[in-house]
């Protein structure tokens, strides 16, 4: 059976390409402290010595639309082209192609739907940023296969934050049942609390420091049952307007296992939003 | 149109409209410097193509309010905002035609302050 080499969640910032390339004048006083914690949290993965990952994330308007919006998608498909115009234009991120595991794809949409998740399936997916700022921060040599799990964070009516749990849970229980001597990283990215497009966005801080700060706790302890007891759909739009991402943080929480702690936690407290991010390693860390 | 009717007001439809632009560099330049004739040509020979489609198959029934119409023209994203419209299409957007006219940022904050009257909840933007 396949081996869970690393569990890994984090939030996804579209600036970190530009900041962390950046040089002179127009790099700015923050990107030393974030590059040097992404890379430490590089390590954690390539420490994992992983063969494939399965990448969960959420398209942001780019292949998925409003005429046809599904709540949980599969890609499989043997490559996957990158990133998009508007990601180009606005965060200067350069266009990528990923090759596909279908075996692992096909694996996981025949698992999902016979436990219940009615997961629809793309053939031909090009992927944005959520899925390819991990790359970046985690595998920037983009040299292995990609299985990308998408979800609906973005377009209401959205799935119960309990649903993303449960898929969490099932991708792990399906990844360690696969038929392979494969070393699989799961890999999720998601937001704390968020503002885009309304009052509170571009702030000093993250829209909602308090909700920042029990949410990491909760992800770094694997406290579901207390995250679940305070967070719902509602809730969500309190820290701000496009914290309903921290939904992909629930499905990772889901897929580290209840009670589980996290081998590596980290933080940095940007303008508009805080970055996080967390490892698990289910067979033991690595030496 | 709606049969025998008037337009029916739709966040789906401005957000379609801010989704199309969006995706396309010719479209927000032209939108930027002629926002009366874009949002009259979109809504004549676009606000019926059925995206993600064959292009032969067309709508038959979708169509601006004149607020809906009115908002678009005057590129007001504080009654977008308010009307509904998905707030990441509007910002991403905006940012696209409207940030280089500004310094680092600072448009971007000045997009929040506008809204600053606004309290919880914000409007539904569920389509």
């Amino acid at each position: 059976m396949a081996t869970v080499a690393a569990v890994i969640a984090s939030t996804h910032h579209p600036f970190y390409y530009r900041a962390s390339t950046s040089t002179g004048d127009d790099r700015p006083p923050f990107a030393d402290e974030w590059q040097a914690k992404i890379e430490t949290f590089r390590e954690t993965l390539t420490r994992a010595e992983p063969d494939v990952l399965v990448m969960v994330g959420s398209d942001h308007f780019h292949q998925l639309w409003l005429d046809n919006m599904p709540q949980f998608l599969v890609g499989k498909a043997p490559y996957y082209d990158a990133n998009w115009y508007n990601e180009e234009r606005e965060f200067g991120l350069p266009r990528m192609t990923l090759a596909g595991d279908e075996e692992l794809s096909q694996h996981l949409l025949r698992g999902g739907l016979d436990r219940d998740f009615d997961l629809a399936f793309s053939n031909e997916l090009r992927i944005d940023h959520s899925i390819t700022c991990p790359i970046i921060t985690l595998r920037p040599q983009a040299d292995l296969p990609i299985v990308p799990v998408y979800t609906n964070i973005f377009a209401p009516p959205l799935p119960q934050p309990k649903r993303f749990v449960q898929l969490g849970k099932a991708i792990r229980e399906m990844v360690e049942s696969w038929e392979s001597d494969k070393r699989v990283a799961i890999i999720g990215t998601g937001h704390l609390s968020l503002e885009l497009g309304g009052p509170r966005q571009f702030g000093e801080h993250g829209p909602d420091p308090e909700f920042d700060r029990k949410a990491v706790e909760w992800i770094a302890t694997g406290d579901i049952e207390g995250c679940c007891g305070e967070v719902s759909l509602d809730s969500l739009h309190l820290p701000g307007n496009a914290t309903h991402g921290f939904m992909d943080f629930m499905l990772m929480m889901g897929v580290a296992g209840e009670g589980v702690k996290a081998d590596h936690v980290d933080s940095l407290d940007l303008f508009h939003t805080m970055e996080a991010y967390f490892t698990w390693y289910p067979e033991g860390a690595p030496s | 149109m709606v049969p025998g009717g008037g337009a029916v007001v739709s966040k789906y439809l401005l957000n379609k409209f801010l989704f199309t632009v969006d995706r396309d560099p010719e479209l927000v330049e032209r939108y930027r410097s002629d926002p009366a004739g874009t949002v009259e040509w979109w809504e004549r020979d676009m606000a019926n193509t059925i995206l993600n489609c064959h292009s032969v198959e067309k709508s038959t029934w979708l169509a601006f309010t004149d607020e809906e119409r009115r908002v678009l023209v005057e590129q007001d994203h504080v009654a977008l905002f308010g009307m509904g419209a998905h707030p990441f299409l509007t910002l991403t957007l905006f940012i696209a035609m409207f940030e280089r006219d500004h310094g680092p940022l600072e448009y971007q904050i000045a997009y929040g302050q506008a809204l600053k009257h606004l309290s919880l909840p914000y409007p539904d933007i569920a389509t």
